[in-house]
């Protein structure tokens, strides 16, 4: 199996926070194949705009054939997007990318913003202890839907929800731990975690984003720097559509 | 019916391509699509070094287009001799590389390189807008692309095509000066330098500032550039520039262009350049063609 696009239809979309929107869409040759930390691309129907927009799984059910997805209105395409209803028909490419690397060691689930979506796949795919720590600007969106999995955490930067602060607040102030952190958020999140890791020499897999044209490693628009020599690239940059998205935290130069 | 075009002495099964730089060396398309069907695979420019590219964001959309400055990001031709080729080879399929660098000397030696590997065409990138040295250097000025096409002809092992840069006043002027210098082809249009302003960062988009244009925005301006080209010299040329169905694809031939290739389409849809064979194939059927080739060049 590999990666297809097809027209999936679309099961129920609705808002769930300000400009954050959660969908889930009839896709059994993706849902069939797709791992915890893969993503899709979405293409807009409008021809002026040609770029997928690759969005992260959040669920996936393959008894059903679905994917729930859950992301940020950004611009005209994700707008375009957030117009759809169900009965409604999306281009979808997928599953792309790949995945974290599953460990059977006590986990920290680290999810920031519209980074927080991909640690609901990986949370119901852990079997093992695990601690989810979720970091919002105001807003909180999809939290509740941790709960059923383990202990969840909740950092806020203005305060009106958990700790006030960032998830490493959020971390400390619980004396969360664990022998392995999987992140998926802002680059300042995801650097303040490879420190954390590093300083505690446990291992970590960070989810990254970046703008992409095709998505499937050949145009090499989406790379992040490496520490070492890159195989395939033979320089110093990894692909983050293909590579990646989720790297090892000491493999990634995070600028 | 035929679909086969010969271009520089090299037989094509059809006049399709892939633009250079928007396929890769074709193995991760090659997941969604037969690479045999394509007439030839135009591979990503390839440099006697590796280059590390720009820094990111390297891409940005733009209204019925994209801006990207990759900056020629290339694992070197050792790697690319190594790995790549012997990839393509696997297929039916043409393979035209693309070579880039910053001094004559860079191009020379690529080229001296892929002279004893199984490659049908080279391509010259002398029109990429997005590295400081070399690149777009040669392509803006007449007497430097003339030089750089004889230097490169009298090391080259296969026929040489130059890629012409549309960021010019003249473009007829920079293709005699490729036919001065010995080019056996030309393909046309590479980018167009454009720019992206984020105003609520009021910061540019790339991290490179400017960015080459693709797609369908820039289509009108490439068939006319290929049109006056085709007029102004003997040379066969590969069209290009925002070529999304068949229909792109057939102006290009009419204006002049004896094969096209289809760019960043295939970001859009992977199978964006075999339904251009496709739709090419169903016009000929439709208007009662039976050969591809009377209509290059056919308007008046």
């Amino acid at each position: 199996m590999s990666a297809v696009r097809v027209n999936a239809k679309i099961i129920r979309q609705e808002p769930i926070a300000s400009d954050i929107y959660s969908m889930e869409i009839s896709v059994p040759v993706i849902a069939d194949q797709a791992k915890p930390g893969q993503f899709v691309t979405l293409y807009s129907k409008d021809g002026a705009r040609l770029m997928p927009r690759p969005i992260s799984i959040c669920e996936i059910n393959v008894a059903a054939g679905t994917l729930h997805l859950v992301y940020r209105v950004v611009g005209a395409g994700t707008r375009e997007f957030a117009a759809l209803q169900s009965g409604d028909w999306i281009t979808v490419m997928g599953p792309l990318g790949n995945g974290f690397t599953i460990r059977d060691k006590k986990a920290i689930l680290i999810g920031g913003g519209i980074g927080i979506p991909p640690m609901l796949a990986l949370t119901a795919g852990l079997a093992c202890e695990k601690t989810v720590v979720l970091g919002f600007r105001d807003e909180i969106f999809l939290a509740e839907a941790f709960e059923p999995y383990g202990d969840v955490y909740i950092a806020s930067e203005d305060g009106g929800h958990g700790v006030k602060g960032n998830v490493l607040d959020a971390v400390r102030e619980y004396g969360v731990t664990g022998e392995v952190i999987y992140a998926c958020g802002p680059m300042p999140m995801l650097r303040a975690v490879k420190a954390y890791a590093m300083e505690h020499g446990i291992e970590a897999q960070l989810s990254l984003e970046e703008r992409m044209a095709c998505g499937v490693g050949a145009c090499l628009g989406c790379v992040c720097e490496t520490k070492d020599r890159d195989a395939h690239s033979n320089v110093h940059n990894k692909r983050i559509c293909k590579d990646g998205p989720v790297f090892f935290a000491e493999e990634v130069e995070l600028s | 019916m035929n679909m086969a075009v010969e271009l520089c002495g090299v037989e094509f099964k059809n006049p399709v391509t892939v633009a250079s730089g928007t396929f890769g060396s074709g193995e991760e398309y090659g997941e969604f699509i037969d690479l045999n069907r394509l007439g030839a695979v135009t591979t990503k420019g390839v440099a006697n070094v590796p280059w590390q590219g720009n820094p990111t964001p390297r891409i940005a959309e733009t209204w019925g287009g994209m801006l990207n400055a990759i900056g020629l990001q290339n694992p070197g031709m050792d790697v690319f001799c190594q790995r790549d080729i012997p990839f393509l080879k696997q297929y039916d399929t043409k393979i035209i590389v693309n070579v880039c660098g910053k001094q004559i000397a860079d191009y020379v030696q690529v080229v001296e390189r892929l002279a004893a590997e199984p490659v049908d065409l080279l391509e010259i990138n002398v029109s990429c807008p997005n590295v400081k040295e070399g690149g777009i250097a040669f392509g803006q000025n007449p007497k430097a692309l003339e030089e750089i096409t004889q230097a490169v002809k009298a090391v080259a092992g296969q026929p040489v095509i130059m890629k012409l840069s549309p960021n010019v006043t003249d473009i007829t002027e920079m293709a005699r000066a490729a036919e001065a210098g010995g080019a056996d082809g030309l393909s046309l249009i590479n980018t167009v330098t454009g720019m992206k302003i984020d105003i609520k960062k009021r910061a540019f988009v790339l991290a490179n500032k400017t960015g080459g244009l693709s797609g369908p925005c820039i289509k009108p301006l490439a068939v006319r550039m290929v049109y006056q080209v085709a007029q102004a010299v003997k040379l066969p040329i590969i069209g290009m520039g925002g070529i999304t169905c068949a229909e792109d694809a057939l102006e290009f031939m009419m204006a002049g262009a004896t094969m096209v290739a289809v760019g960043s389409a295939s970001f859009y849809d992977p199978l964006a350049s075999v339904k251009v064979i496709e739709g090419i194939e169903r016009f000929m059927r439709e208007q009662g063609l039976t050969d591809i080739r009377d209509i290059i060049g056919c308007v008046e």
